[in-house]
């Protein structure tokens, strides 16, 4: 019974992957591509990592799916040669190669082996009970502190496409939401349960699915609505409060795993304090995280043309 | 290994190969930025799928693969807004390179603003 | 064969109803000619659908945090599903206007 569901999910990825790829028109393609990523949390659902699927729904198919949308309608008038451009074997042998060799490969690799045992044993001296967070940011804090620089960085390079004269205008498209009208409406009534959903996924991070990464993507959703709607105002990127929120997190995390030092080593934490530690780091990583991922999905500023 | 794990690492590796089909062949850079990250997430799910066999749910491959996910959206966001901007500055989302002077002048409507 | 309990029997009746409301909708977008009869197809069926699976996953619940969840999710999709309609209907009918 399971395996027939997992029959027709993977059917329905690689379908939708398909149209995805080869829709027509490129609404069309990205509607599929959002499409697709919700099948992608099915299977990490499927897969047993509901904390993959979490992040998989929210970023890898909701704000990825949100920018892909934005790129289409600011690329419509651009001029661009009809699908698909060098169709022919060479690609398709080559495509279907890599496809084969890779799954021929990873269904040869030993079967022995994972770290869960590893894992396992270490959880009860990491501070959180959730093994996927103990990795996160304790076992593997290193990825987790680079990741949110990484992050910071993108955010700078999206930042440094604005000209020069554009600076001073606020970040992100102009956006006209009709006074009053559904979406206004909305944005006044999601905002509250998303925030006790962001809050709640963050908190429950220490122990059951969820942390700072899905929480930070709920939480910035909830502003890129409010923002659609026009109920507040855009930061400019020279505003030092968001700067501020911006770098809080990694600046926070660096802090707290420099304290180590004296109690072992950089990015140590010690079992007596790491929750409190590591706990520390998540409020800040995601008011970061909430912030940069929303103004990454904003994009660098624009000026405002009078209609 | 049981039929499941087979099947989402054929799966996988069959998301890889569209991903990299669809990157091969268009020109479009919005539909190149999509097909990357149908890779990306082929990949990932190559992962998951790996750290699945034995039973046991395996906390490394998840957590590196969070980190896959949120770093994959930092690239998507740096590479769209990058095509926008290059759309302005030419008026066309593909590249020189890709193009030839027969489809150029099929291409659909759109030209220098 | 033992005896399926009256609470499967429903589940099963109310979840593959919902399903066949689904499938009404998918028709329908899939085949009304333009984005107001298809929009007019999916908010109708599905919202129902959604209404009897989640009715029928209910009665598989077991606590009383899993049924508030259930009706969480079935509220926040019917709220987004009515949203998503008005804005794309408010499209649809912009882009009609500019056309003709």
């Amino acid at each position: 019974m399971t395996v027939l569901f997992d029959l027709v999910l993977c059917a329905l990825m690689l379908l939708a992957a398909l149209a995805a790829i080869g829709g027509r028109g490129l609404f069309r393609a990205t509607v599929f591509f959002v499409a697709y990523g919700i099948t992608v949390a099915l299977a990490w659902v499927r897969l047993g990592a509901i904390d993959v699927a979490l992040a998989e729904a929210a970023i890898g198919a909701g704000l990825t799916g949100l920018l892909l949308l934005g790129a289409v309608a600011r690329l419509r008038r651009a001029g661009a040669p009809e699908f698909p451009v060098r169709a022919g074997l060479v690609p398709a042998l080559a495509a279907a190669g890599v496809a084969g060799a890779t799954g021929w490969v990873a269904l040869r690799v030993p079967g022995a082996g994972g770290l869960w045992t590893e894992a396992g044993e270490a959880l009860p001296l990491s501070g959180v009970e959730n093994p996927v967070t103990a990795v996160l940011l304790n076992f593997r804090a290193w990825d987790t502190l680079l990741e949110s620089i990484v992050l910071l960085a993108a955010l700078l390079a999206v930042w440094a496409l604005a000209r020069e004269e554009e600076w001073e205008a606020p970040v992100g498209p102009p956006l006209h939401a009709r006074p009053g009208g559904v979406l206004e409406g909305m944005a006044r009534l999601l905002p509250p349960v998303g925030i006790v959903v962001g809050v709640f996924l963050v908190w429950a991070g220490a122990s059951q699915p969820g942390g700072a990464f899905q929480g930070g993507t709920v939480l910035a959703a909830v502003g890129l609505i409010a923002a659609l709607a026009g109920l507040v105002a855009l930061p400019r990127p020279d505003s030092g409060s968001w700067r501020t929120a911006l770098a809080a997190g990694p600046a926070v995390f660096l802090l707290v795993g420099a304290s180590g030092l004296a109690l072992g080593g950089l990015l140590l934490f010690p079992p007596d304090w790491a929750k409190a530690m590591i706990l520390t780091v998540e409020v800040f990583l995601t008011l970061s995280i909430a912030a940069t991922l929303a103004l990454l999905v904003l994009g660098p500023p624009q000026p405002r043309r009078m209609p | 290994m049981t039929g499941s794990v087979v099947l989402f690492v054929v799966t996988a590796s069959a998301l890889i190969g569209i991903g990299l089909w669809g990157f091969l062949v268009q020109a479009h850079l919005l539909r190149r930025v999509l097909a990357f990250n149908v890779v990306g997430s082929g990949l990932f799910l190559l992962f998951g799928a790996l750290g699945w066999r034995g039973g046991g749910v395996d906390p490394v491959p998840q957590a590196l693969v969070i980190t896959g996910i949120v770093v994959a959206l930092a690239a998507t966001a740096v590479a769209l807004w990058l095509v926008g901007r290059f759309a302005e500055e030419t008026g066309r989302a593909d590249l020189p390179e890709d193009r030839r002077e027969d489809r150029q002048e099929k291409s659909s409507a759109g030209g220098r603003p | 064969m033992s005896a399926i309990a009256l609470p499967d029997v429903l589940t099963i009746v109310l979840t593959g109803l919902g399903l066949l409301f689904f499938l009404a909708g998918t028709v329908g977008l899939l085949r009304f000619p333009d984005t107001f009869s298809r929009l007019h197809a999916l908010t109708k069926a599905d919202n129902v659908g959604l209404g009897l699976v989640a009715l029928g996953v209910a009665l598989q619940a077991e606590t009383w945090g899993q049924l508030a969840r259930i009706a969480l999710v079935w509220v926040l999709a019917l709220v987004a599903a009515g949203l998503v309609a008005q804005l794309v209907a408010r499209a649809a009918l912009v882009d009609r206007r500019l056309r003709g």
